[in-house]
């Protein structure tokens, strides 16, 4: 397996863990206030809504000349990729407030509390509540699985990755019933923002001619290029010096 | 009109997300990078790519695209 085989699996199964544990937490708190069922059903019409998504995007994309998809992919992933990247400097550099799960889903239980449950067969609130959360966190991911496998031209690998973090973190919410406050969320972000700006750039640049001398070993390299920068940024913006310069305070 | 706005905002949201500056810098790092790769230093194209993009996440940085 290729160095690029490898890192389109773990981007993947990085990416979807994190979007999995956010929708964890709130179909969670559907399920302790509005009834299981209402949250397993808003659950699996929103998965299914997902791979309507992929497919889509999937046949939509078959005539498009493979130079120009990976630019477009390229402009997507570095887009997704910055964000998160940016973010997670901030984060990392105590400019903006850490993602707590515990506390987000004290917030979404307190929230769903306050709304009467339904008692019939589904809770129309609960299921749109559950539906929106796995819907819009399952998005991105779905952009990434569709980004992966158009450019490579075909999905097993970005699928596998993704299907290993539903199946993984599936399993450990089912075991645990409480929101997975200890998964690193924060570190998994700052590591899939490194690899989704590095394929970025490489299929990006693929797209446009440019000759990568390394050609898929560019990747691991540009990683690691990206990572280094991140972590400078992240000690810089640590000095108290810093921190006025750089502003950004968000919520 | 509430459901055009609101599928507006939506989009604008996952794409452009905290920062403008992401939105536009990623197109614009690759337009700068075709330039080079066009021009006589089409060599230094995989070296431009990279430093443009870092310059674009820097840039976002030093705020201003609240």
């Amino acid at each position: 397996m290729s160095y690029g085989a490898v890192l389109v699996v773990l981007a993947s199964f990085l990416a979807c863990s994190v979007e999995m544990v956010e929708a964890t937490t709130i179909v969670l708190a559907v399920g302790l206030t509005h009834g299981w069922r209402t949250a397993f059903v808003g659950t699996i019409t929103a998965l299914l809504a997902l791979t309507v998504v992929v497919g889509a995007l999937g046949r939509s994309i078959t005539n498009i000349n493979i130079d120009d998809l990976r630019i477009f992919v390229g402009v997507l992933l570095l887009i997704f990729g910055l964000q998160w990247m940016r973010k997670a400097i901030l984060r990392a550099s105590g400019l903006k407030a850490k993602h707590d799960e515990a506390s987000i889903f004290e917030r979404e239980l307190r929230e769903l509390e306050s709304i009467p449950v339904v008692h019939a067969a589904i809770d129309w609130t609960g299921f749109v509540v559950s539906f929106k959360g796995v819907f819009l966190e399952g998005l991105e991911v779905a952009f990434i699985v569709f980004t992966f496998g158009a450019n490579r031209g075909e999905y097993g690998l970005s699928l596998t990755g993704a299907i290993l973090a539903v199946v993984v973190i599936t399993a450990i919410a089912a075991v645990v019933h409480k929101p997975l406050a200890r998964v690193p969320e924060n570190g998994i972000k700052f590591m899939v923002g490194i690899l989704l700006v590095a394929f970025g750039t490489f299929w990006g640049g693929e797209g446009l001619g440019v000759e990568w001398t390394l050609s898929d070993g560019t990747i691991p390299v540009l990683a690691v290029i990206y990572g280094l920068v991140a972590w400078g940024l992240v000690q810089y913006l640590k000095r108290p010096a810093a921190a006025p310069a750089a502003v950004v305070v968000e919520g | 009109m509430k459901y055009i706005t609101g599928f507006g905002r939506f989009w604008w949201d996952f794409i452009v997300g905290d920062s403008i500056f992401l939105a536009i810098g990623a197109p614009v790092a690759f337009i700068s990078a075709y330039l080079v790769d066009r021009s006589s230093l089409s060599s230094l194209a995989e070296v431009a790519l990279p430093v443009i993009v870092i310059g674009t996440l820097l840039v976002s940085l030093r705020g201003g695209d609240r």
